[in-house]
């Protein structure tokens, strides 16, 4: 069965990708959507049987390497952990088949997208059942390849092209330190399986291992903070954490589906996994899960300001995801590992909810992005309406919803903690709570509520332009800045609701979004913790936070739901009732408002930091380097030598006999001196 | 002072002094003077060392063909005597010396070798009888022992004259020549032409 | 006492003299052909005085050849000679630099 799990979307791609074109779009759609679908029913069979059950294997498919000290297996690791990580990523992947057979109908290259689709979904499979982490690190390099090649799916166009690159430059960063991560973990522990690493490091830790150990001049406690904080740098890079997140917003630049996919539900969680699954590690080096909890939290706050301003809807809910993996780090990193990986699970219910209903609006108002254009939609969508809605009180934790559970969990665990950031954490997920609701119900009143800004013309809102801070650096909301512009005219169209085929996952998604929470909460923070992980998830025997978090002040309880109460109102009054005040405070606070509308101007740091400084080492290498230097002493430099040389020789040959004659008898008469002088033997 | 070494003086003497002039003269014609002064010069040197048939030879060949041939040549060409008078020697400083250095060198291995004494003392030769002439000396070594190369030298000279007469060859307008396939060729429409002609009138 | 040594000496100058002839002249390419035939004779000097003092006829032999050989090259030499006067109507060393590179 966990065969088929894994590789029938790998069958799926290999079909589409090879035999596409022959087949013809139709078929591929059919043949990698029930591919997928019956891998996402298999899954969760297997939740019920390893996670109720006692169905905890490892299936061996075939050795790998072995090479002196390193042996590598392909093997699945099914334990409580992979199956959650399975149903989140095979449901969500088969329901965005499904969605794009409808989103992507009148696109030309359909098979090779959905080949793409289940290309990734295959590496994220390989990625999250893996046994060790040269697997997991090819599962990981497999979904960066693939959210290239799907963010850079429209390739004709080149900002999609530049996102693409983006996102797979910023994530080789986060890679590269976690390949050295994992190879200061082989070098510790002498394995990369899980099964020989973990049981290695308590011993390791507490210095049972011997005296003296030292790394760099690190201890045994420090080298395995090191070789933490390594593999954390790869989770940021993945999970689009603060410093390495800025490719998540342009990688909006991809289509909607594949937003909700990769970007929402499934790539973008696989650092929230890695550092689940290595939670053994994490547990011993409790440094290490201070920076994760630091930087979560740090990112939480920081994505929900920024999402605060931003007018492209996909945008808004791009920056909510980046919010929400704080959240999710910061459980982790204060060790309630159940916690995160509840959140994960139902975000990537209401999250995906939120992309395919965007994507719903979206191809009803026939591509246009850019929320100020919208309004009035909720009378003529009024389904996808309703889908929206759904995912943002999931989303804000509405009381009983998927979120409220996961949510509030993540908050009364950063108020119970005392670990190390716990209090910064705490206050830092709930004001981007408040955030949180606040930019969710904006969004939401934008684009459904108050009057219609669309067939107009090129209406938009005419208060916010007045404050319009400069999109820069790829920012270019999708086709709506220039007049003229080809979708500009279906602006006259009068936008229609979305077919069946793009309504049924938002419906079913939708029913996870509401139910997930409440069927869930026992086994992720309740009383079926034990049965339902087993040794999945590790934690030190001091490590009390799942059962503290029960135990907090009542107003501790209350503050999401208050937060979530007061970005509502907030919303609702800025966007429904009086729509000039938004104008009036981004004129008011210029610098605040361009600062959040520009991402508090990371791209343009990063730029002068990094990318202006490479592209000048790139020219430097090329012209001078290799250039001057390579070419001219090699090639270039030896042609130009001989030429010398020749043009100065030439002038021997004056073409006078009496000349050459001379040179004969200088020859000879030297020749002769030396005979004489020197001795002929 | 035997007369043999007085003799040798004096004709190495005018050697040297008219090959000296055959470089240093201005007019060609007086280079080649010089040089035939220089070959009977050389000639009385060959008698001195017992080599009447060589110096006559010397004297029919070199001066009587050889100098004339170049005398003609001179006669042939209108060489402009106003130009040759003008040009500097500006090579003759380095050459000087390094002739100098040359010679100089030749002399001093000329003069300090060694033979090897058994060398010395070569019995004569096979087919040398004391009376017999140079001439006949000479005869009966070319006709028997080195005949192939005496022929060998007769072809050589065949082919320089052919060459020679190849190279110069030259139709010139106005000049009779005789071309004795076309002669052959001739037929009666073009050479004969019949008329008729009254008594006492001519053509 | 003539030895062979004064007779060599002799070819030894003889042999300068032509060869510092072929380059010293400038004007007359007749006065090379003339060197040639001045390093010929010494040459032939040389030849026969060892055959003199050797007692081998071959020396005198070789002399003869030489001189066979001196007067084919002389001819060919002259017949090029006039060809090139009538072609390029000059025989100025100086001007014949066509090898020029």
């Amino acid at each position: 069965m966990y065969h088929a799990i894994v590789f029938l979307p790998l069958l799926g791609f290999l079909i589409a990708g090879i035999f596409g074109r022959m087949i013809g779009p139709r078929p591929s759609e059919i043949v990698t959507t029930s591919f997928v679908a019956t891998s996402a029913v298999l899954s969760w069979v297997a939740l019920f049987s390893v996670g109720y059950g006692d169905g905890e294997t490892t299936v061996r498919i075939a050795n790998w390497m072995v090479s002196g000290d390193l042996a590598v297996d392909w093997a699945l690791r099914i334990d409580a952990l992979t199956v959650v990580m399975l149903v989140v990523v095979n449901s969500v992947s088969a329901l965005v088949h499904l969605y794009s057979m409808g989103y992507m109908h009148e696109d030309p290259s359909r098979s090779r997208f959905f080949a793409y689709l289940s290309l990734f979904t295959f590496a994220m499979l390989m990625l999250v059942t893996s046994d060790n982490l040269v697997q997991m690190f090819f599962g990981w390099e497999g979904v960066g390849l693939a959210s290239y090649l799907l963010i850079g799916f429209w390739y004709q166009k080149e900002s999609a092209n530049a996102a693409a690159m983006k996102a797979f430059v910023v994530n080789r960063v986060g890679d590269f330190g976690f390949a050295l991560g994992i190879f200061l973990v082989f070098y510790l522990f002498g394995s990369t399986s899980f099964d020989v690493i973990f049981p290695q490091v308590e011993a390791f830790a507490t210095g049972a291992a011997g005296e003296g150990f030292s790394f760099l001049g690190l201890d045994a406690q420090g080298t395995l903070t090191l070789a933490c904080l390594l593999l954390f740098m790869g989770a940021m890079g993945k999970s689009a954490q603060f410093l390495l997140h800025t490719w998540l917003p342009d990688a909006m630049e991809g289509p909607t589906p594949v937003s909700a996919l990769i970007h929402a539900a499934t790539m973008v969680t696989a650092g929230v996994f890695l550092v689940a699954r290595m939670s053994p590690l994490f547990e011993f080096a409790p440094t290490a899960l201070v920076v994760v909890t630091g930087i979560g939290a740090l990112t939480a706050f920081f994505a929900a300001t920024v999402g605060l301003v931003q007018n492209d809807i996909k945008r808004v809910i791009a920056y909510s995801t980046c919010s929400q993996l704080g959240y999710m780090f910061v459980a982790m990193g204060l060790g309630a590992y159940s916690v995160g990986m509840f959140h994960l699970f139902t975000h990537a219910f209401f999250k995906a909810l939120l992309f395919l209903g965007a994507g719903s609006v979206i191809h009803a108002m026939h591509h246009e992005q850019d929320m100020r254009n919208m309004g009035g939609l909720g009378k003529v969508i009024p389904l996808t309406a309703v889908m929206m809605v759904i995912g943002t009180i999931a989303l804000t934790g509405f009381p009983f919803t998927a979120g409220y559970y996961s949510k509030d969990a993540i908050i009364e665990a950063a108020y119970a903690s005392g670990a190390g950031m716990s209090d910064v954490a705490f206050i830092a997920t709930v004001l981007a709570a408040l955030f949180t609701s606040f930019y969710s119900w904006r969004l939401f009143f934008m684009t459904f509520a108050g009057k219609a800004r669309w067939g107009a013309g090129h209406g938009h809102a005419a208060q916010a332009d007045a404050a319009h801070g400069q999109t820069t650096h790829g920012q270019t909301t999708h086709g709506q800045t220039t007049p003229g512009d080809d979708h500009g005219h279906h602006h006259d169209h009068k936008p229609h609701e979305s077919p069946p085929v793009m309504l049924i996952p938002l419906v079913l998604l939708a029913i996870g979004a509401l139910v997930a929470g409440y069927f869930f909460k026992s086994v992720f923070v309740g009383d079926g913790y034990e049965a339902f992980w087993g040794d999945a998830l590790y934690t030190r025997p001091d490590n009390t936070i799942l059962h503290d978090l029960h135990y907090v002040p009542a107003w501790v309880v209350w503050s999401p739901f208050v937060m979530m109460v007061i970005g509502f109102a907030l919303a609702y009054w800025m966007y429904v009732r009086d729509t000039a005040v938004p104008a009036r405070i981004a004129q008011e606070q210029p610098m605040l408002y361009r600062f959040l509308l520009n991402k508090w101007y990371f791209d343009e740091l990063y730029d002068i930091i990094f990318v202006r400084p490479a592209k000048w080492l790139g020219r430097f290498l090329w012209r001078t380097g290799d250039g001057k230097i390579i070419d001219g002493m090699g090639p270039d430099g030896i042609s130009a030598r001989v030429l010398d040389t020749t043009s100065w020789v030439v002038r021997l040959q004056t073409g006078y006999v009496y000349h050459y004659a001379f040179t004969m008898l200088v020859g000879v008469a030297a020749l002769v001196t030396w005979y004489l002088i020197a001795g002929a033997r | 002072m035997t007369v043999t070494a007085a003799f040798f003086y004096l004709f190495a003497a005018i050697t040297v002094a008219s090959a000296f002039l055959v470089i240093a003269a201005r007019n060609p014609v007086h280079s080649v003077l010089f040089l035939i002064l220089a070959f009977v010069n050389s000639a009385g040197l060959f008698i001195l060392l017992g080599a009447e048939f060589l110096a006559m030879i010397l004297i029919v060949v070199y001066v009587g063909a050889v100098a004339v041939l170049f005398l003609f040549v001179i006669m042939l060409l209108d060489i402009d005597f106003a130009e040759l008078r003008q040009g500097a020697l500006q090579y003759l400083p380095i050459s000087a010396v390094v002739g100098v250095i040359f010679l100089v060198e030749l002399v001093l291995v000329v003069t300090t070798y060694t033979v090897d004494p058994a060398l010395l003392n070569l019995p004569a030769a096979a087919d040398a009888q004391p009376g017999i002439t140079n001439t006949a000396q000479l005869g009966s070594v070319i006709y028997t022992k080195y005949v192939y190369f005496f022929q060998l030298s007769g072809l050589v000279l065949l082919v320089a004259m052919i060459g020679a007469i190849v190279l110069t060859l030259r139709d010139r307008p106005g000049v009779k020549r005789q071309d004795a396939a076309k002669q052959a060729a001739r037929t009666r429409e073009t050479s004969i032409e019949i008329r008729k002609v009254k008594n006492r009138e001519g053509v | 006492m003539i030895t062979l040594v004064h007779f060599l000496t002799l070819a030894a100058i003889l042999f300068t003299l032509g060869v510092l002839g072929i380059f010293i002249n400038r004007k007359n390419v007749i006065v090379i052909l003339m060197s040639i035939e001045l390093i010929l004779l010494s040459v032939n000097i040389n030849l026969v005085a060892f055959s003199s003092f050797l007692n081998d006829i071959v020396g005198q032999v070789f002399a003869l050849f030489v001189l066979t050989v001196a007067a084919a090259e002389a001819a060919i030499g002259l017949a090029i000679l006039v060809i090139f006067f009538r072609n390029r109507g000059t025989i100025a060393v100086e001007d014949i630099n066509t090898m020029k590179g």
